[in-house]
């Protein structure tokens, strides 16, 4: 693969499952040493596009192309060449933490010496030293997560995927993997990312993609996204239940929660917006106000017309127009 | 895939599998305890009925004939038990995530199989040790030289490499671990319908024809041979050629199992 070859290319990839479409046509180009995170709500085929692309899944349409080499034709070439993280933790939970990694410093033909050493640094850096010789089954959600990861990129694949990787995550894990991938990119490694949070999407993704009933209905950076967005709002608490009417007069497009005295009014984030909102509203009435920036039930929303969170069946891929 | 690369890649998922052979005892201890349990009943509850029932003996055997006598369908039963256990570990560890992790690698994708075969035959031969052990306590004697025995031992590692591919096929095939352990149990039941705990001879037409001509009779009755020392005659090749043909179906019915693409 050359520097100006794209480390991921897929055209017109379709997959199905009877008369269940789950990939309806989706095309996306992931340059070398670029991280592209895919955005989507549950069912929406991220995880089948990311099984396609290392291999475990054959695509029933398309043309895909890994590392330089196709999926279906030279599986073997996409193998040696990616490092997979999936949803569901890949450990062997009955062998310990070094162990797990001696499995896979093995698998990758690493010599004695280098395993050992390849082992020994993994563990330091993954933050695994105190529990490299307990099993694996007795570490904690991250523990797993980190050894997860560490078995992935022991064999410095150039290609990484991550299927969902911070899903049940505390925060600091969840940072502790971010700076791990920043870390890859650092090194040139091209990184491809599933999520359901734009703000993950945005702290690591130099491009997204945002995957709606096996479509890709929108592309872009993070701030290119939120600009075709206009989803912002500003949430406001009353005292009571006349200024919350009040204010409903006052702004007929915001959507009012009578039984938490709540209004939420729609706002593009701006000084001049923020004011237009405020000058609706008496002081008095008001308790708490915050002010929230687009978040993927507003892309969604503004993407798709229907909130992320809506069954597919409600609203069938066929009808829906890419934005 | 270079062949050196696969032997590398198998030598390296057979230490996986010893390693948890060694970290969840409790399936081989059970394992080996079945065919011990069977064994003590035989000898002790039947053993001085059936001897008396022996043929071919002046005024009938007694127990210790029939251990003699039943000895090598209890070693055959413990090569069974094991590879029982291998159809639950092999679908356990399909259910695994590592098992989606080692599909996105570049290795032998056979290893996998190859490591809990080999992990297999090695538990098996752990087993027979045991079993064998029991049996000599309770009285086993033979004139079978160090040649015979080398040859006992070599059949029963063959018919643990032909079962053991039987099994992990069914493993793999299983959709459940549940259903996993209850497929090959009639592994467990075939030995009854066959020579190993009275001859042939004293069942009915049927039943007979059917015990004759089963894969465990040749291969009971050529380890029967060997260990009292006696030429084995043709039910050897019968027996090598039984192993053979279920160790390659096996082969073949789970490599295919284990190559395809997931279904979903």
């Amino acid at each position: 693969m050359t520097a100006t070859n794209p480390a991921i290319e897929v055209a017109g990839l379709t997959k199905s499952y009877g008369d269940q479409t789950v990939l309806d046509g989706v095309n996306l180009t992931v340059p070398a040493g670029t991280v592209y995170a895919l955005l989507g709500p549950n069912g929406a085929g991220k995880t089948t596009i990311v099984n396609i692309i290392s291999t475990l899944l054959t695509p029933d349409n398309g043309e895909i192309r890994v590392a330089g080499f196709d999926v279906r034709r030279e599986p073997a070439g996409v193998r040696a060449a990616i490092g997979v993280t999936g949803q569901f933790s890949a450990i062997d939970e009955l062998l310990t933490g070094r162990e797990n990694l001696r499995l896979m410093a093995d698998l990758a033909h690493m010599n004695r010496a280098t395993a050992t050493t390849t082992v020994t640094a993994m563990l330091e850096r993954f933050d695994l030293v105190g529990a490299a010789d307990r099993r694996a089954q007795t570490y904690s959600g991250g523990m797993k997560r980190r050894l997860d990861l560490a078995m992935t990129l022991i064999a410095r694949p150039r290609l990484i995927f991550l299927d969902e990787p911070t899903a049940g995550l505390d925060p600091r894990s969840r940072r502790d993997l971010w700076a791990i991938v920043r870390e890859q990119v650092a090194e040139g490694v091209t990184v491809l990312l599933t999520t359901q949070y734009l703000d993950e999407a945005d702290q690591v993704a130099d491009r997204i993609g945002v995957l709606d009933g096996g479509r890709l209905v929108a592309e872009g950076t993070a701030a290119e996204l939120k600009r075709r967005v206009p989803g912002g709002h500003v949430s406001v608490q009353f005292t009571d239940a006349a200024a919350l009417a009040a204010a409903v007069t006052a702004h007929p497009g915001a959507t009012p929660d009578a039984e938490a005295l709540t209004l939420q009014v729609p706002s593009d984030g701006s000084i001049a917006g923020l004011r237009r909102v405020l000058d609706g509203l008496d002081d008095d009435g008001v308790a708490a106000l915050t002010v929230e920036s687009a978040d993927l039930d507003d892309v969604f929303l503004a993407l798709t017309g229907h909130a992320s969170d809506a069954p597919a069946s409600q609203t069938p891929a066929s009808e829906e127009v890419p934005a | 895939m270079s062949t050196a690369l696969t032997v590398r890649d198998s030598a390296t998922m057979l230490r996986r599998n010893l390693l948890h052979i060694r970290r969840y005892p409790s399936l081989s201890i059970m394992l080996v305890a079945q065919p011990i349990v069977f064994l003590l009943l035989f000898v002790y509850v039947f053993g001085g009925t059936m001897g008396a029932g022996l043929p071919g003996r002046e005024g009938g055997g007694d127990r210790t004939d029939y251990l003699v006598y039943i000895a090598p369908g209890i070693l055959v039963m413990t090569v069974a038990s094991v590879a029982l256990g291998t159809a639950i570990s092999t679908a356990t560890d399909m259910t695994t995530g590592i098992i989606a992790r080692f599909r996105t690698m570049d290795i032998a994708r056979v290893s996998v199989l190859t490591g809990h075969v080999l992990g297999a035959v090695i538990k098996t031969g752990c087993a027979v040790v045991i079993v064998t052990a029991f049996v000599f306590l309770l009285g086993f004697r033979s004139d079978a030289g160090p040649l015979d025995w080398l040859g006992a031992i070599a059949l029963l590692m063959l018919i643990a490499f032909s079962l053991t591919w039987l099994t992990v096929g069914m493993g793999l095939a299983a959709d459940s671990v549940e259903t996993a352990s209850n497929t090959p149990l009639f592994l467990m039941i075939l030995p009854f319908i066959s020579s190993a705990f009275v001859p042939t001879e004293a069942m009915p037409a049927g039943l007979r024809w059917f015990a004759e001509n089963q894969p465990f009779t040749p291969m009971i009755d050529t380890l029967r041979a060997l260990v009292s020392g006696a030429p084995p005659g043709s039910d050897l090749w019968l027996a090598i050629g039984w192993c053979v043909l279920i160790s390659l179906l096996g082969y073949l019915w789970s490599r295919r199992l284990f190559l395809r693409v997931p279904a979903k």
